[in-house]
């Protein structure tokens, strides 16, 4: 689990600023923003197009576009589970259904309780130890219904 | 004198345990008061045997494996820290036949030494590679890799030594270096084991790549799916800065080079040349058109060199041992060696490094030993999601660039995903177009629009509705995707879909039509 700082505008002006080095340097600060507040606060956008001499537009553009970035602060907890074809040949479809039916949730949504965000992820290099999973950042490989479920309790708790 | 042990970092190791053996290793170690010096390599890339733990000897270094933590004591009591016998003991490691078998050119280090060490990279034949490029010049350094056969590992196969060569005689004063470590493609991790097995290798090979062509700067462009891989590869570079590897005078020559490291933010196509440029320059990752080919017009504008990990971490063994050296190895137009990777259903998953000309019965069957799961191969995916299945009836295809195109697919990035008999191939077919639905950039409509239909046409045809003529409808569909689509994404959703069509028709709903009809 990470703790994220609640919005402020100078803290977001120092985020931007100390990324905003060298040309391109739109998704290192989106990726900085979200590091700090656990999403890309729409507040945020106009100050990155006034950084990177950009419209609000554009920047709104390059967020929408890149799957990383949030609008909204996810769960406590991200669990993402694999869903491509090396992990499919090894039963992640099931543990998806499975991690859906427990929480409640479609992929993609966030529990009732606030407490864990089901997501998708399209490989993680994991894919001789399939079927694999990533929570908050740790990964997980070789997962079967019982190693899902002491994850999710892990994440629910 | 302390005994040293081998722990890996790679992600697929962590993943399965290894920081808990690590942990109770330590633990262990120090009740017992026994000194232990505990190296984090990479991984040899037998994942089925991870966390695989070694312990320096005599005889060589000793592994174990599978390891979990609860086996830690018991080993101690056997008589792992002198390499004694036990049922994990997996022998010499250098001698275990899935690994002896191999070629292993661009992994020659990755698992065996310390990834974030240059002493130790430089002790096992690293930066002999620069310092012939440096006393080459540019121009011979080119040659050298146009000799050496050497096509790009990120899936298209165009001749690393020519890109090279274009952008060194495009007389500009800045040019750039890009390393493309997106690696999307399911069933593919060689880039990863790289960043975090053996950074220094591709800081190595960007390096010569900056010399040949008269680029001082070059970015890598790393998917955020691959946290450790960021953070080893950052660490690599912060240590070859203070080293003089890269800086104003790479290697203690007249060069200059440095790497700037960025992140992906979860979109496959940005793995595409073009999508990535954008997404470097802080935009939409959308595709563009070509011409202008990005040698000659592409990051910020400029010529720039875009090239897979692979292709660049292979560049520092060329030039060490020579362009015939390489090429000696493989068949037909696809030379040296190619880091295949075995994953999905199968019993022996990992990094299997050999020439080409291996056939892909061979890779499943033989290295990979069938499915984990115990059941018969039915159907395997090589290249990715782009690529197509092949059922067991086509499982003499050699790896090979041109055999696997004969045969209406593709080597990629050379990964291997085997499927047992469970598999339904309608719902891979239905995956594929979903994921094309996806990823699309957006930019054109057979490949945005184009996707979408192809799901509801499936699930037509799985309905049974109107079947005959929903299967012409996506037949015809993926000829509109495959001629229309400005990049791969579109043009090649179709090879999955219809090699599923042609080698599974029974799995939607019909007899053996399509192959009739051809
Ligand atoms: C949709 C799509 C995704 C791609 N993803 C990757 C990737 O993740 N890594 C990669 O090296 N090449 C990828 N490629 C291929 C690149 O466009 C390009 O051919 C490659 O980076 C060139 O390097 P190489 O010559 O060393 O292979 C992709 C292509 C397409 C169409
Ligand atoms: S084929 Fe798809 S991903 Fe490629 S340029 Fe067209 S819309 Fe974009």
């Amino acid at each position: 689990m990470r703790e994220y700082e609640p919005w402020s505008e100078s803290r977001a002006a120092e985020v931007v600023a100390a990324h905003n080095v060298g040309e391109g340097a739109a998704l290192p600060i989106l990726h900085a923003l979200q590091e700090t507040f656990g999403c890309v606060p729409e507040a945020a956008v106009p100050m990155v197009a006034h950084a990177l001499n950009l419209s609000r537009a554009e920047v709104y553009g390059v967020v929408t576009f890149y799957h990383d970035f949030r609008r909204e602060p996810a769960g406590k907890h991200v669990l993402k589970l694999c869903r491509a074809e090396a992990c499919q040949s090894c039963g992640c479809d099931d543990l998806v259904e499975h991690a859906e039916r427990r929480l409640g949730v479609k992929l993609g949504q966030t529990s009732a309780d606030g407490r864990v965000t089901l997501e998708a992820v399209y490989c993680l290099g994991l894919c001789a130890t399939a079927p694999s999973a990533i929570l908050d950042g740790r990964v997980v490989g070789r997962l079967d219904k019982t190693r899902l479920d002491v994850l999710l309790t892990e994440a629910q708790a | 004198m302390s005994v040293r042990i081998y722990i890996p970092r790679d992600a697929a190791s962590i993943a399965v345990g290894a920081e808990e053996v690590l942990a109770a290793l330590t633990a262990a170690l120090e009740q017992r008061g026994v000194q232990a010096e505990i190296v984090r390599n990479g991984s040899r890339g037998l994942f089925w045997l991870e966390p695989m733990i070694e312990v320096a000897t005599p005889r060589g270094r000793v592994a174990y494996g599978p390891v979990s933590a609860k086996d830690v004591e018991g080993l101690l009591d056997a008589g792992f820290l002198d390499g004694a016998n036990h049922k994990l003991c997996l022998g010499v490691a250098d001698e275990i036949p899935w690994l002896k078998r191999q070629t292993r050119l661009t992994f020659a280090r990755c698992g065996v030494t310390d990834p974030l060490s240059l002493d130790d990279y430089r002790a096992h034949g690293g930066l002999k590679g620069i310092e012939k490029a440096i006393a080459l010049g540019p121009e011979a350094t080119v040659e050298e890799v146009i000799q050496s056969g050497l096509r790009g590992r990120g899936g298209a196969g165009f001749p690393t030594g020519i890109k090279l060569r274009t952008v060194a005689q495009t007389p500009v004063p800045q040019k750039y270096i890009v390393c493309n470590a997106d690696e999307g493609d399911s069933g593919t991790f060689a880039d990863r084991m790289i960043l975090e097995g053996d950074p220094f290798v591709l800081i190595e090979g960007m390096a010569i790549a900056g010399i040949a062509t008269g680029a001082t700067k070059g970015y890598i462009y790393i998917r955020s799916e691959y946290p450790h891989g960021i953070a080893a590869f950052e660490a690599a570079v912060k240590t070859a800065r203070k080293s003089g590897l890269l800086g104003s005078h790479v290697a203690d020559s007249a060069y200059s080079f440095d790497i700037e490291v960025r992140v992906g933010a979860g979109v496959y196509v940005c793995g595409e040349e073009t999508s990535l440029l954008e997404s470097i320059e802080g935009k939409r990752g959308e595709v563009r058109a070509k011409p202008p080919l990005p040698a000659h017009q592409g990051l910020f504008g400029k010529p720039t060199a875009i090239n897979n990990v692979l292709s660049l971490a292979t560049l520092p063994v060329i030039l060490a041992e020579g362009a015939q050296h390489y090429k000696n190895f493989g068949m037909g137009r696809s030379r040296g060696t190619m880091p295949i990777q075995l994953a999905g259903n199968i019993k022996h998953g990992g990094l299997y490094e050999t020439a080409f000309g291996v056939t892909l019965g061979e890779l499943v069957d033989e290295i990979g030993g069938g499915t984990a799961s115990g059941r018969p191969v039915r159907a395997v995916q090589v290249g990715g999601p782009l690529g197509a299945y092949f059922p067991r009836a086509l499982f003499d295809t050699p790896f090979d660039y041109e055999a696997f195109a004969a045969r209406d697919g593709l080597i990629g990035h050379g990964g291997v995903v085997v499927f047992d008999d469970t598999v339904n191939m309608a719902k891979q077919v239905r995956f594929a177009m979903e994921f094309c639905a996806i990823e699309s950039c957006g930019k054109c409509t057979p490949c945005r629009i184009g996707s979408t239909r192809g799901v509801e046409t499936i699930d037509r045809i799985v309905r049974g509705e109107n079947h005959a003529a929903n299967l012409e409808v996506l037949e015809d569909l993926c000829n509109t995707m495959k001629f229309g689509s400005l990049c791969a994404l579109g043009g090649f959703t179709p090879y999955p879909v219809m090699s599923a069509l042609t080698h599974f028709p029974e799995d939607f709903g019909t007899p053996p039509r399509l192959q009739a009809a051809e």
